[in-house]
């Protein structure tokens, strides 16, 4: 908002200069917690990482073995190196590559310290990533139809929890998981259109009308599940969409169990990143939307129906956003609880953010979230010496950390969360 | 960035009246009772739609009664007003009890009968106190241009801090003790509300989604550090802490086991008159409020923007801080995973209604906690789950903001359509 836009100006510029530096010292610092904390591990230990994934693939490859504090001095030695190029003269436009195999490498270290003497299975950590950045994506992609198009969608949050329960019970009842799937939609559908209404034809603050949705969301399905699902648990029981293996596709070692034996809502989710993408880039709609987000007034005088767009746009995120919240229920756990989404819509809009407001970006994003999720359900399992309580606190942390760091890097639509009024 | 008008959260019924006339007390005196009802007009028909709709919601989420319909129209009728009736009658009484019942306590003479019958209403001042702390704390951002969703995370930071000076400390009078405490509980919120004030400040990041993410990072903090052996009640397994001394606890204003009010409501109130204080009369507040309203002439008149933001947000972390040491100091004593039934969201419905200003939050915080406290005994005696309360407190939220819709409904003439203005504007970037 402008308050801060006006605080950050100089601020930013600031920043620019010092962020190499900054960069650098963060780099040296992971290097010294890499060296001081990841090599503590018992003499001669190893960290043994499975690369197949069940009982019996098609290539079978041999485990992946490495010894533990050799790995963890090695990724010390390039995060040292790193930072110290860094600080020196930096690397250009390449910061961010950089910046990723520098996370990585300090991830992978941490990998290796916890699993030392221990075996843990990278493809199953990774499928699990895929899994868990499903509902994310759906969430982010949800948020960029409506931000393209002007619109903030601080709903999502509610769609999801408002799709997980609609999907459950609406599948329940007709032991149907597609008319599961598709109830959520519609539930999206018809809470992104009162998000519309509010935000588009009275003026309501877009971030006030995306909370009364999320409180909305959440009173009436909490309300609801107390009332009847608990008396009723046969309203609850919907069958689930279950995994199935691509032929061919699923045989490829490692890259085919992390992609290609998953349920639909996952191969869903890729087609509806590709469309996303093409929609918006490379046809005449998707022009037309940029239009209406970057400048409104333009499109309306070039003869673009402005209010139409935000409201297609809006209602057509709310149904993105409901079979997202469905595939919580039909797609994962397949009961509904209190509360299920958990931030993910919030988190979705972080990932959003992160990829720059583009479906590809906002994809991998949601891969970086997903693995932290997945990182932290293993880690559990494997009895690391870190209370679960800080493990379950990553996806969130990384998040304030992303937003914290990236905003001023990435560029929203220029009339993002503006009403339009015409003259 | 160019976007014109205010950019906090100012009250609709404001907004319509002249553009330039600024938020203050400094009405004139002959309009003032007017201007009064018709501020309140939209802010009571809000309430009373959303009531209608709770109770659609009762009767359409019941399976007996959309059976009836189809078979027996006249008797699905019936139940459906008698389970609305119930539900909401449980309602009333349990927030301020029944008539007849207090008119018999007061005329029979025994304390213990007296002192039952005004248990709804102590029940009702007890769940309004976190509520006017948390509507402050959303308030005082709102009129600085900022939507503090973190006031959930803030008040359980508060509530830490707070009980761990309430436990550690022994041997001190009350006087020296519970102030600390107090102190405490505002440092502990106003360190949660620092974080994304001084993102916002430094780096451009959106106050809503790091507050959110601080909100679930509390809650995991507070799982975690009722597992340590400084807080864990000793002997204990289950997440309960250590209980908090006598002299750190708010004195009751009765002493009868039975009412439960106490003197954090007075703190609370106290509150309420620093921040419309601060707000109102203070330069630091004008500050605020010139920020909130134009960033950009605040800037140009010299205001320091980044700094207000992060002031504004220790502040409101610290008063959200409160709500949670309100708590822990005085009804429970003691701190336990996720106490909170959501105060600090429905501090944005107590800051909307109340027109962002302390009047205002004080007198919606009763009317929530009137709810609050209504709602556990309308669940014993009905079924009717609480969350029926959550859901009437989201329609009122959004009621008040789109008065427009309201007007609508009841016919009302309206001089111009206007809504909250704009919060979100890309994310700061």
């Amino acid at each position: 908002m402008s308050a801060a836009a006006v605080a950050v100006g100089p601020a930013a510029r600031a920043q620019g200069v010092t962020r190499q530096r900054v960069l650098g010292i963060v780099y040296l610092l992971l290097a010294a917690a890499i060296a001081v904390i990841f090599t503590n591990v018992p003499d001669g230990a190893s960290s043994t990482f499975g690369l197949n994934l069940g009982p019996s693939p098609a290539v079978k490859l041999p485990d992946l073995i490495l010894p533990s504090a050799t790995t963890a001095w090695v990724l010390a030695a390039f995060c040292g190196f790193s930072g110290a190029v860094q600080l020196v003269r930096g690397f250009g436009i390449r910061w961010a590559v950089v910046l990723g195999l520098v996370a990585l490498a300090f991830t992978f270290a941490f990998l290796t310290w916890a699993t030392a003497g221990k075996s843990v299975s990278l493809v199953g950590i990774l499928q699990t990533t895929v899994q868990r950045a499903t509902p994310i994506t759906f969430a982010a992609l949800s948020g960029l139809l409506c931000e393209r198009a002007g619109v903030v969608n601080i709903a999502i949050e509610g769609m999801l929890l408002a799709g997980a329960f609609t999907g459950a019970v609406v599948g329940s009842i007709a032991t149907n998981p597609w008319l599961g799937v598709l109830g959520a939609a519609l539930v999206g559908a018809a809470l992104a259109w009162v998000l519309a209404v509010l935000a588009i034809r009275y003026y309501v603050d877009q971030i006030i009308a995306g909370t009364v949705i999320n409180i909305f969301s959440l009173g009436i399905t909490s309300f609801l599940s107390a009332r009847v699902l608990q008396t009723n648990l046969e309203l609850n029981n919907p069958p689930r969409l279950t995994p199935f293996a691509i032929p061919i596709l699923s045989d490829i070692p490692i890259v085919g169990p992390i992609l290609f034996n998953h349920n639909v809502f996952v191969y869903g989710m890729f087609l509806l990143v590709i469309a996303i993408q093409v929609a918006l880039f490379r046809t005449r709609w998707g022009l037309r939307v940029r239009a209406v987000g970057e400048h409104p007034k333009a499109a309306d005088t070039v003869g673009i129906d402005v209010l139409r767009i935000r409201y297609t746009n809006v209602v057509l995120a709310g149904v993105v956003a409901g079979i997202g919240g469905a595939y919580l229920t039909i797609g994962s756990t397949g009961s509904f609880d209190q509360n299920m989404s958990a931030g993910r819509g919030f988190i979705g809009l972080a990932a959003m953010i992160f990829g720059g407001w583009n479906p590809i970006g906002a994809f991998l994003a949601s891969l970086i979230f997903g693995f932290a999720d997945s990182l932290q359900a293993r880690l559990s399992i494997l009895a690391v010496p870190i209370p679960s309580e800080f493990l379950l606190m990553t996806p969130y942390i990384v998040t304030i950390i992303v937003v914290a760091g990236l905003v001023g890097r990435v560029r929203a639509p220029a009339a993002d969360g503006k009403p339009y009024r015409k003259e | 960035m160019s976007e014109p008008g205010p950019g906090a959260a100012v009250p609709a019924a404001e907004v319509e009246e002249p553009a330039a006339a600024p938020p203050g007390p400094e009405a004139r005196p002959a309009g003032r009772f007017r201007a009064l009802g018709g501020r309140a007009l939209v802010p009571v028909l809000s309430i009373l739609t959303a009531f209608v709709v709770g109770a659609l919601v009762i009767v359409f989420s019941d399976p007996e009664t959309l059976r009836l319909f189809t078979s027996d129209p006249v008797a699905a009728l019936q139940r459906a007003v008698e389970q609305v009736a119930s539900a909401y009658s449980a309602l009333v009484s349990g927030a301020l009890g029944s008539p007849t019942q207090i008119a018999g306590a007061l005329a029979s003479g025994d304390g213990k009968q007296i002192a039952r019958a005004f248990v709804p209403i102590s029940e009702t001042v007890l769940n309004a106190t976190p509520l006017i702390f948390t509507g402050l704390s959303v308030a005082l951002g709102f009129r600085s241009g900022l939507f503090n969703i973190g006031a959930e995370g803030q008040l359980y930071l508060g509530a830490i801090f707070a009980t761990f000076v309430g436990f550690s400390l022994s041997g001190l009078p009350l006087v020296i003790h519970l102030p600390l405490a107090i102190l405490a509980g505002f440092a502990g919120g106003a360190l949660w509300g620092f974080i994304p004030g001084f993102l916002k400040a430094r780096t451009g990041a959106h106050e809503v989604i790091v507050t959110i993410m601080l909100n679930y990072t509390a809650y995991r903090l507070l799982d975690w550090i009722l597992k340590t052996s400084v807080f864990q009640r000793v002997g204990r397994n289950d997440p309960i802490s250590k209980v908090v001394e006598e002299s750190a606890a708010f004195p009751r204003f009765v002493g009868d086991a039975a009412l439960r009010a106490n003197w954090s409501t007075v703190v609370a109130l106290l509150a309420a008159i620093a921040v419309s204080w601060l707000l109102f009369r203070s330069i630091r507040g004008f500050e605020f409020r010139a920020v909130g309203l134009n960033p950009g002439a605040a800037r140009y008149a010299g205001m320091n923007i980044g700094r207000t933001v992060i002031l504004t947000m220790i502040i409101c972390g610290g008063l959200a801080g409160l709500a949670g040491t309100a708590h822990v100091l005085g009804p429970s004593r003691t701190l336990t995973p996720g106490f909170s039934p959501g105060w600090g969201f429905d501090g944005i419905a107590v800051a909307l209604i109340g027109g962002s200003r302390p009047l205002g939050v004080v007198l919606a915080a009763l009317l929530f906690g009137a709810l609050r406290a209504g709602a556990t005994p309308m669940q014993a005696a009905t079924g009717i789950p609480i969350d029926l309360v959550v859901v009437i407190q989201a329609l009122v939220i959004m009621f008040v903001a789109a008065p427009a819709l309201v007007r609508g409904i009841y016919r009302l003439r309206t001089t111009q359509v206007t809504g909250t203005e704009v919060f979100a504007k890309g994310w700061g970037a």
